[in-house]
C-alpha cells in the first residue's frame, strides 16, 4: 500500500552542493596557476601536482584506515587545500617538504578536528606556517620570476628577495617602484601563487559573481591595510611605502580573496566578516611594519580564525519581530 | 500599478514551475462515493451529527465545530450516509469521516442562492458576517486551515487597520489562487469588501507576486472601472521571492510592520486572508453557500495535463490525478500542497479537503534525497532564513536535545518555510530537526505556562 516516499518538506532543493562550491574555487585559481607556470615553469607545476596529490592521498588514507568513515575525496576540498598550500610556497621548494606540509595541513589542520567543516584553522595555512617554522631557509629562499619562453621550462630559477623582503631589510629606499606594472603582472619573486594580482582578481571576480564568496571580508581586509599603511606613508614616506604597494606586494590578495573567505574558518554574518577582515588587516600590517617576518598575512588569518567562534557568538542575525529590550 | 515591494530579510527563489497557469478552472465531476473527513481545519475535528442511513442534502451541516478553534463541516453532495468511519487523510493518520453514497442529482439545502449573478449589496452587518463565516465552515485555504472567523474576531482593545489578502501564491507549481483571481475577479473583490466590513476598516490590500502580472493588471483594471464599489481596495505587487506569502513576511512587505515574536498578526493591525477563503466568504455571505468545494491544482513536471479543477470535498485525489492524464511512471513523491511546505502522502486515494491547494507529483530525479555531507558553515541557511534565525545552530542543538538553547535561540519563531533546507549545499535535513526541536520546545513551554 505505502507506495510513495514520506519526507518532511521542503520537497525541492537548490542544485548547489559542497562539491560545486569547492570546484568553483579551484577553477577560480586556474588563472593564477597558469601565470605561475609561465613565470616559474616546471617547478611550479610540479609542486602543485605533488601538493594536491599529497593532500588528497592523506585525506583518503585517514578516512579509509583511521576514521573508517565515508570517503569524501571527490568533494574537492582536499584538492583545494593542496592547491592553496602550493600557492603559498617558493616554487623551488624540495618536494619532500611540500609532502610534509601537505600531511600536516590535512592531518593536523583538518582531519584531527573531524574533517571538512570542523576545523577551526585554515588547513593550508596550518601547513604553510608549519613549513615556515620547520624549514625557515627553504621557505624563504624565493626564486625570481622568469618567463619560460626566455628562461626555459625546466631551468632552475635564480633566487632573490621578494619586494616585502627588500623592504624589511633595506627600507623603503631599496624598492624600485618603476617596476610596479611588472609586479602587478606577477613578474617578481615570491610564493608562486601570489605573484600575479591580475590573475587573482580575475578568479575573485568570478567567485563573487557566482556568489561563492562574499566580498565583505576581502574588502574589509584590503581597506584596513590600505588605510593603516596609508597613514604611516603620509607621516613618513621615506620609511614607509605607499599603501597600493602593500596591496600588491606579498600575499595579501591571495589571502584576502581565497583564504580569509574560507567558509569553515571565518565568521558568518556581515558584521562578523567586517570585524574579521579588520583584524586580519591590522595584524598583517603590524607584522609587515614591525614584525620579524616580512609578510604576515598567514599569521593574521590564523590568529583571526581563532577568534571566529567568538565573533559568531557576538554577531547574530536580528530575529524577526524581536525588539531588543531597552537598556536602563 | 504600485511599485513592487518585498520583505527585507532572507528568502529563496525556487524554480516557479507554474505549469498550469494557463489552464482554466474545470468543474470536476463527483465520484460515486465521497468521503468527508470531519477534521478539515487546524484545531479540533467537528462533531458528527448524522447517522448511517440518513439522507443528506448538498450543503447540509453534517459536523459541528467543537471548541473555539474548530470549523463546521457540510455535506458536499446529496446522498445517503453509508457509514461514519475513519479514513487515512493526507497526514497519514486515520481520522473520522462521513462516507456518503451520492445521488445523481444535486439537491441543495434551503436558502442557498444558486445563480451566478454578482451580488454587490452587503446586507449583513459586521457581527452577522462573522457568524455567517463561522456557520459556513470557512477556514484558511492556503493550507494552514485556521478557522477564518477566529481571525475576524478582533480582540478587545485591538483595531484591525488593514485587511490583507494573501494572493502571493509563492509556492512553486500552485496556480489555484491565480486562476480564481482571473476568473472570479468581481466575486473575489466583493469578498475583500465583505472582509473590510467585517472588521470595520476601509483599507484592503491585495498582495500578489509580480510573476502574476495578468492578475495584477486585471484587478487594477476592475477596481478602476468600479471605483465607488471597490473603494479602499488596493493591489500591491510583490517581488517573486519565497516565502512572500508567509503571513509575517506579507505584513512586513505590505505595511512595513513586524509581527512581534510570539504574537498574532492583529498586533500590527492586520488581518490576513487567503484568496480562496475570500472567494468562499463572498459565496457564504452573499449566497449563503457553505464551503463544500475548492480549486485544486494537479501538477508535476511529468504530469500529462496539469490542470486546475473545481472539486467537491471528499473526492479522492486519485480521480483528480486521472483527470490530469493519469499517474505518470516513476512517481516517487505525492505531495498535498506545494513543494516547499506541502506534505508528502503515502497513498493517492486520500480525500480532498479544505486545505488541499494542490496535488503535486514528483519523480525521483526531482525529489531525490541527496547524500548529506558535513556542514561547511557557509551560513547560507542563516542568510535564507526570513525570520533571522540560525538554522545550522537550531539543527545542531535540537539534535542534541538541548531545549533550553533552542528556546533562547528563538526556535518557536520558525515558520517552517524550508528556505534553509532548500539552500543548504550540504543537503542537511535542517527543517526536520528544527520541527522536532520546535515540537519539544513548545511542549516544554506549554507545560511551564500551565504551572
Amino acid at each position: 500500500m505505502n507506495k510513495y516516499t514520506i519526507s518532511g518538506s521542503p520537497h525541492v532543493h537548490s542544485t548547489e552542493n559542497t562539491q560545486k562550491i569547492m570546484y568553483r574555487v579551484l577553477l577560480a585559481l586556474v588563472p593564477a596557476l597558469l601565470v605561475a607556470i609561465y613565470y616559474f615553469g616546471w617547478y611550479a607545476l610540479r609542486l602543485t601536482l605533488v601538493s594536491v596529490a599529497a593532500c588528497m592521498l592523506t585525506e583518503w588514507l585517514i578516512q579509509k584506515f583511521l576514521i573508517k568513515g565515508p570517503l569524501t575525496i571527490n568533494d574537492g576540498s582536499a584538492a583545494l587545500t593542496g592547491l592553496l598550500l602550493a600557492f603559498n610556497v617558493p616554487a623551488n621548494l624540495p618536494i619532500w617538504m611540500a609532502i610534509v606540509g601537505s600531511i600536516v595541513a590535512i592531518g593536523v589542520g583538518k582531519m584531527a578536528f573531524g574533517g571538512l567543516g570542523k576545523n577551526p584553522f585554515n588547513p593550508a595555512l596550518v601547513g604553510r606556517v608549519f613549513m615556515l617554522v620547520s624549514f625557515p631557509t627553504a621557505m624563504t629562499t624565493w626564486p625570481q620570476a622568469a618567463p619560460i619562453f626566455k628562461a626555459g621550462f625546466f631551468t632552475d630559477a635564480v633566487t632573490g628577495p621578494t619586494p616585502l623582503g627588500l623592504l624589511k631589510e633595506g627600507g623603503a629606499a631599496s624598492l624600485d617602484h618603476a617596476q610596479f606594472i611588472d609586479m602587478v603582472l606577477g613578474n617578481r619573486g615570491g610564493a608562486f601563487g601570489e605573484v600575479c594580482a591580475i590573475a587573482l582578481l580575475l578568479g575573485a571576480i568570478y567567485l563573487i559573481a557566482r556568489k561563492v564568496i562574499d566580498i565583505a571580508t576581502p574588502l574589509s581586509i584590503l581597506l584596513t591595510v590600505f588605510v593603516f599603511t596609508g597613514i604611516f606613508w603620509l607621516i613618513n614616506p621615506a620609511t614607509f611605502i605607499a599603501p597600493w604597494y602593500h596591496i600588491v606586494y606579498g600575499g595579501l590578495l591571495l589571502g584576502a580573496f581565497f583564504m580569509a573567505t574560507d567558509m569553515v574558518t571565518t565568521p558568518m554574518t556581515l558584521q562578523g566578516k567586517l570585524l574579521f577582515g579588520f583584524g586580519v588587516g591590522v595584524i598583517t600590517v603590524v607584522i609587515r611594519l614591525w614584525g620579524a617576518y616580512p609578510e604576515g598575512v598567514s599569521f593574521a588569518i590564523l590568529i583571526m580564525n581563532a577568534f571566529t567562534p567568538l565573533i559568531n557568538k557576538a554577531f547574530k542575525p536580528k530575529v524577526f519581530g524581536v525588539v531588543k529590550p531597552a537598556k536602563n | 500599478m504600485n511599485p513592487i515591494k518585498t520583505f527585507p530579510k532572507g528568502g529563496v527563489h525556487p524554480e516557479e514551475n507554474k505549469l498550469s497557469a494557463n489552464q482554466p478552472i474545470q468543474d470536476f465531476p463527483m465520484s460515486k462515493q465521497i468521503i468527508v473527513p470531519l477534521g478539515q481545519c487546524l484545531g479540533a475535528p467537528a462533531d458528527c451529527i448524522v447517522n448511517k442511513g440518513d439522507r443528506v442534502l448538498t450543503g447540509q451541516l453534517i459536523g459541528t465545530a467543537k471548541g473555539f478553534v474548530s470549523a463546521n463541516v457540510h455535506s458536499p453532495a446529496t446522498g445517503t450516509v453509508a457509514k461514519v468511519d475513519v479514513v487515512m487523510d493526507h497526514t497519514g493518520y486515520y481520522k473520522p469521516a462521513v462516507f456518503i453514497d451520492r445521488e445523481e442529482q444535486d439537491e441543495w439545502v434551503e436558502g442557498v442562492i444558486q445563480t451566478d449573478e454578482l451580488l454587490t449589496e452587503i446586507k449583513l452587518d459586521s457581527k452577522q458576517i462573522i457568524d455567517r463565516v463561522k456557520d459556513c465552515g470557512i477556514v484558511g485555504m492556503g493550507g494552514a486551515t485556521f478557522p477564518t472567523h477566529v481571525k475576524l474576531m478582533v480582540p478587545e482593545g485591538k483595531k484591525a487597520e488593514y485587511i490583507i489578502i494573501n494572493a502571493a501564491e509563492c509556492e512553486p507549481y500552485l496556480t489555484c489562487d491565480f486562476r480564481l483571481l482571473l476568473e472570479k475577479t468581481q466575486e473575489f473583490l466583493m469578498g475583500v469588501k465583505i472582509l473590510m466590513k467585517a472588521v470595520n476598516t476601509d483599507k484592503g490590500i491585495i498582495g500578489i507576486e509580480a510573476n502574476k502580472m495578468e492578475a495584477i493588471e486585471l484587478l487594477d483594471k476592475t477596481i478602476n472601472a468600479h471605483r465607488d464599489l471597490y473603494k479602499g481596495i488596493e493591489v500591491q505587487p510583490l517581488k517573486t521571492k519565497y516565502p512572500q506569502g508567509g503571513e509575517k513576511q506579507l505584513i512586513k512587505a505590505v505595511t512595513g510592520r513586524e509581527v512581534p515574536s510570539g504574537k498574532l498578526p492583529i498586533e500590527t493591525g492586520c488581518v490576513v486572508v487567503n484568496v480562496a477563503s475570500t472567494y468562499a466568504i463572498y459565496e457564504a455571505v452573499q449566497k449563503n453557500k457553505p464551503l463544500i468545494e475548492r480549486i485544486v491544482t494537479v501538477t508535476g513536471k511529468s504530469v500529462k495535463k496539469p490542470c486546475n479543477l473545481r472539486v467537491r470535498f471528499g473526492t479522492p485525489a486519485n480521480l483528480l490525478i486521472e483527470a490530469a492524464g493519469g499517474l505518470p511512471e516513476n512517481i516517487t513523491d505525492v505531495i498535498n500542497g506545494g513543494p516547499m511546505m506541502g506534505k508528502s502522502v503515502s497513498v493517492t486515494d486520500f480525500p480532498c479537503m479544505k486545505g488541499t491547494s494542490g496535488i503535486l507529483l514528483m519523480t525521483l530525479d526531482e525529489a531525490q534525497d541527496r547524500r548529506q555531507t558535513n556542514c561547511i558553515r557557509c551560513g547560507r541557511c542563516a542568510k535564507a532564513c526570513p525570520m533571522g534565525l540560525q538554522p545550522f545552530l537550531l539543527h545542531k542543538i535540537a539534535k542534541q536535545n538541548n531545549f533550553d538553547e533552542t528556546e533562547t535561540n528563538h526556535i518557536m519563531d520558525c515558520i517552517e518555510c524550508g528556505s534553509c533546507e532548500f539552500t543548504c549545499p550540504a543537503n542537511i535535513p535542517l527543517l526536520d530537526y528544527i520541527r522536532y526541536g520546535k515540537a519539544k520546545t513548545g511542549a516544554i513551554i506549554r507545560a511551564r505556562n500551565q504551572k
